[in-house]
């Protein structure tokens, strides 16, 4: 057959550009197919806040610690979307017969997990702003933003920092196979302690003194934790803040920068190994 | 000078295996061994062997799936280990029984979102798609979600995915496999059509069915256990045994078929139980035809009766099993 007309090789930049927006399509698409999961993603991450929210309120807490539960819990759906969508993102396009496709397209794989990103931050925001509406229409809380600025700062970095992580989590994923299931959750529930989604990581060093502080400081390599510290300073002042805003910010332009080159390296690495192996496109491994 | 498409020069891909599960002792798995092959440019070349006989192993080299383990391999010129992206912009490929997309789609947004990871306009992609969806009767389907698609029209969409770039060369993976007749013979035309409108377009087919590559192919490898057989036209392959006689012969069931193994002068036979019929299928490659009345009077000494017999012209079936020992089906 002849095609009615040909198409010039469009630039790398533009070929990766359409390739992001092609990958991040299905997501933004699939949500409004499946309306279902707007109740999943928006009334049981109410709940979860609701727990931390009722028991801040019995022990007459400061009015900040439930706006500090509500921006915890609007940053676990970007958190549990860099683990279960991004992260192991590759390991499940493995088993749908996906990821050979993906690799036989001359295209840089930052493009597809781009994609995916761009896709799942829809998603995760839908579920990020219910959060914060519920906190602010059901519990009562007021959320005043004072550095309007630093916050949209620390919100980018936080946001290209994290998935960044999850890029790079996503090629050593694709080698451990099924293993990546047990390490997703294996990185939910402790990751959500020593990020103080729940409370300000502060509290490690009243609680632990020193040692508490360097727990904080480990932590913070995650860069959810000093994300969600900035953010609530930005709304609630740096009084119960980990480090200054603007170390913060500071902080997470690095972590940006070294996960993004880490991410690149790490799928290189881990496509080359996955091809000496064979373990690319091998299922149920 | 003849400009090839696939070359591979002593071509290695070994695999290491745990033999038993839980024990940590590995053993080597020759995938493939020594496979040398060349494919000129415009040519539709089959590869043909059993289960387990290489074909999809060489196929993901040269995808730049999986490196090979010795040997070299270059796919339009471009080497399989240093030039990925060079190959990868110049192919495309399909499998048989392939599950890619997302059922959440539609058929057509399931194309396009393919048809971007190659750069496509947006719009043309549009276009393409509508024009192939037509081409393979699909058009009814364009906007049914993946996810309810029957077997054959996943094929027929999966087969649009892999030409709606239209690459220089494309790899087909048993694209028929599991399909009825009806959609296998349009899958056929289509790849039939897509050659004849092109000439420099190529294709590398594997398949399990005999006629398939008959039909299709300009030239043929026979690979079984990682190695190249034969690789020739499919007349020449023909010729190989033409001074042999091929013989099938239909009996009443029998489970024990190893005394006319033993008939001197059977060059090569294989068999098929058909337990709905109740009887057994025997294909003869003889060295000479006289040994005819020797496996005829074989089949009473065994316990069974001679329900047909026919001598045959050799078929691609014939010198695969002459070469390989063995029927396709028989694994």
């Amino acid at each position: 057959m002849k095609f009615e007309e040909n198409y010039e090789k469009p630039s790398w930049a533009v070929m990766n550009l359409r390739t992001a927006f092609g990958r991040a399509y299905p997501r933004i698409i699939g949500v409004n197919r499946e309306p279902s999961w707007v109740f999943f993603d928006t009334f049981f991450p109410i709940l979860s806040i609701a727990a931390y929210i009722y028991v801040y309120t019995a022990l007459q807490a400061p009015p900040q610690y439930l706006g500090y539960v509500v921006i915890g819990g609007a940053m676990t759906a970007y958190w549990m979307n860099v683990l279960w969508g991004m992260a192991a993102q590759l390991y499940w396009e493995k088993e749908m017969g996906n990821l050979e496709l993906y690799m036989v397209a001359p295209i840089s794989r930052m493009a597809i997990l781009g994609g995916m990103a761009i896709g799942g931050m829809f998603t995760s925001t839908v579920r990020a702003v219910t959060t914060i509406l519920a906190g602010i229409y059901i519990f009562n809380i007021t959320l005043t933003l004072e550095e309007p600025l630093m916050f949209v700062g620390i919100f980018i970095f936080t946001m290209t920092a994290l998935y960044g992580m999850g890029m790079m989590f996503a090629s050593m994923y694709m080698l451990w196979g099924r293993e990546a299931w047990h390490m997703s959750n294996l990185l939910t529930e402790p990751i959500y302690l020593v990020s103080g989604f729940y409370f300000p990581v502060k509290g490690f060093q009243f609680l632990l003194g020193d040692p508490g502080f360097w727990l904080a400081v480990g932590a913070s390599i995650i860069p959810v934790t000093l994300g969600l510290d900035g953010m609530r300073q930005c709304f609630f002042g740096p009084a119960d803040g980990f480090l200054p805003l603007w170390v913060e910010l500071f902080c997470l332009i690095i972590l940006t920068v070294i996960f993004i080159i880490l991410a690149r390296f790490s799928l290189d690495y881990m496509e080359n190994l996955a091809k000496k192996e064979g373990r690319l496109t091998l299922k149920w491994q | 000078m003849t400009k090839y498409a696939v070359e591979t020069s002593d071509l290695c891909r070994d695999f290491k295996v745990r033999q038993v599960k839980g024990e940590s002792k590995k053993s080597t798995v020759h995938a493939l061994d020594n496979a040398n092959i060349q494919i000129k440019e415009g040519e539709l070349f089959g590869l043909l062997g059993p289960n387990g006989a290489g074909k999809t192993t060489l196929i993901k080299i040269l995808c730049t799936l999986l490196l090979p383990s010795s040997g070299t391999a270059k796919v339009m010129g471009h080497d399989v280990n240093t030039e990925c992206q060079e190959i990868r912009q110049k192919i495309n490929m399909v499998s048989g029984g392939e599950t890619s997309g997302y059922g959440l789609l539609t058929v057509r947004e399931n194309l396009w979102m393919f048809s971007q990871f190659y750069g496509m306009p947006s719009k043309l992609a549009k276009r393409r798609i509508d024009n192939m969806l037509e081409i393979m009767d699909l058009s009814d389907k364009k906007d049914a979600k993946v996810r309810t698609l029957s077997t054959g029209q996943r094929q027929k969409a999966n087969m649009i995915r892999g030409f709606i770039t239209d690459p220089d060369l494309i790899f087909l993976d048993e694209p028929t496999l599991g399909l009825d007749v009806n959609a296998s013979r349009l899958i056929r035309d289509f790849i039939h059509k897509w050659m004849k409108d092109k000439p420099s377009r190529t294709v590398l087919l594997t398949t399990h069915y005999m006629a398939e590559a008959e039909e299709l192919c300009d030239r043929v490898a026979i690979i079984d256990n990682g190695k190249v057989l034969a690789c020739d036209t499919t007349n020449n392959l023909k010729k190989l045994i033409s001074k042999e006689s091929a013989l099938k012969l239909q009996i009443k069931q029998i489970t024990d078929v190893k005394s006319f193994e033993s008939i001197p002068g059977v060059r090569n036979f294989a068999f098929h139980h058909d337990a709905t019929t109740g009887t057994t299928d025997l294909k003869f490659i003889l060295e000479d035809e006289a040994i005819v009345a020797d496996i005829v009077a074989e089949v009473p000494k065994c316990g069974s009766k001679i329900i047909s017999v026919e001598k045959t012209e050799p078929t691609l079936e014939d010198v695969f099993v002459a070469l390989v020992g063995r029927g396709l089906h028989e694994g």
